[in-house]
């Protein structure tokens, strides 16, 4: 594919997410995710990456990960390239929303979509979660390949037993512990990595 | 274009730059601030509208932030004041993220930065889950949600499809299943 070919898909697969992701920056993540498996640019690895290097900057999580992701791909046009392919179709909703607001609100038909719109766009978010927690916790592989997915195993254990007790930790910590479960998720990540280094989690 | 006119839309996306730079993790987070730059210092909203806005942009499609300043700066300054709120929220994110991740992928290959990142995705794993907990309990509201919820979830995690699929059959199965209950009523009033 030409640099500009990979510049016009990049713009159009985040036309795509801009358009149907509902729900905020997570809700980007499902379909981040089928952009990299259909089109090989990048994997679910360098996905929760750059998801983490995005939680911790400043700015909103769903454009920080497209800046990432088209950075990732075709460098700074790349950026600019998919940041605006993820705004577009926002732009244009919220414009034409904005032109009929009463309209919109008081639509049964609107009301009626995001019933059903929203339970899908969290069971999307969970899918993401479930293959993440195989891919970084177990040695359980999903892989898209025809209609069905399949199920492998990468070769190394099944079970990651350092990182399953991290896992477990850190959900103890952003759920139970009082105040320390308010901290800034930041908190949690430069946690993690401090224990990744320590117990060198990529045997690195 | 008038001069005031461009002064405006400069406001906006200075304004909208502003927020986007000192706004971590997006979303709620961003509600204080924008509140404070739009309704106190720039006066361009009443907190009621913003309110509004911040829900019609959570229940549109998009990223709420970007959908919030496009309500924002259209109804400031038009058309053309939607576009420049919306470049300005995005454009910090733009520089630091292009400058951090050319940082990156210059260290990616020392040992302790592959390290840490294998440490920070088990941390990702447990925040998309906490974010998943979150949003269950907004979405699924009775039986019938939580029934669209396992379909989409099982049926991610078993068929290679886009999510677009998923997304448009849902929207599809709620509007169906609101206005099937809307005429039961309807007769059983009757």
């Amino acid at each position: 594919m030409s640099y500009g070919m990979i510049l016009l898909k990049l713009y159009w697969e985040f036309f795509k997410t801009g358009l149907f992701a509902v729900g905020g920056g997570m809700a980007t993540l499902p379909f981040l995710k089928n952009i990299g498996e259909t089109t090989g640019w990048y994997s679910y690895g360098d996905l929760m990456n750059m998801l983490a290097v995005s939680e911790s900057t400043p700015g909103p999580i769903g454009i920080n990960m497209a800046t990432y992701v088209g950075f990732t791909v075709a460098g700074v046009p790349g950026a600019v390239v998919a940041t605006l392919g993820e705004v577009t179709p926002s732009i244009i909703v919220i414009l034409l929303v904005a032109a009929f607001l009463r309209g919109f609100r008081e639509n049964p038909w609107v009301e009626r979509a995001f019933y059903g719109l929203r339970p899908a766009s969290t069971g999307l978010i969970g899918a993401a979660c479930v293959s993440v927690f195989l891919e970084v916790l177990t040695g359980i592989r999903i892989a898209g390949e025809g209609l069905v997915n399949s199920v492998s195993l990468s070769g190394g254990a099944l079970f990651l037993w350092p990182q399953l007790l991290l896992a477990a930790l850190l959900l103890v910590l952003t759920n139970a512990v009082p105040r320390v479960r308010d901290l800034h998720p930041i908190a949690f990540i430069a946690f993690a990595a401090a224990i990744g280094i320590i117990f060198r989690f990529a045997g690195a | 274009m008038t001069r005031e006119r461009l002064e405006a839309l400069r406001d906006l996306f200075v304004t909208f730059a502003k927020i986007g730079a000192i706004t971590f993790g997006g979303g709620m987070a961003m509600l204080p601030i924008l509140q404070r730059e739009v309704v106190v210092v720039r006066r361009w909203a009443t907190d009621e509208e913003l309110v509004d806005y911040y829900a019609l942009g959570q229940c549109t499609p998009g990223i709420i932030a970007v959908n919030t300043a496009t309500f924002v700066g259209q109804k400031q300054a038009g058309i053309p004041g939607g576009i420049a709120a919306t470049l300005g929220v995005v454009f910090p994110s733009l520089v630091l993220i292009s400058v951090i991740a050319g940082l990156i992928s210059n260290f990616a290959d020392i040992a302790e930065v592959r390290n840490a990142f294998a440490g920070i995705q088990v941390c990702v794993c447990v925040l998309i889950f906490n974010a998943t907990v979150k949003l269950l309990k907004k979405s699924v509201v009775d039986y019938r949600t939580a029934v669209i919820f396992a379909f989409v979830l099982a049926g991610s995690v078993v068929f290679n499809l886009s999510p677009v699929w998923f997304v448009l059959l849902s929207a599809a199965a709620g509007a169906a299943l609101k206005a099937f209950e809307a005429r039961g009523k309807k007769s059983e009033g009757a």
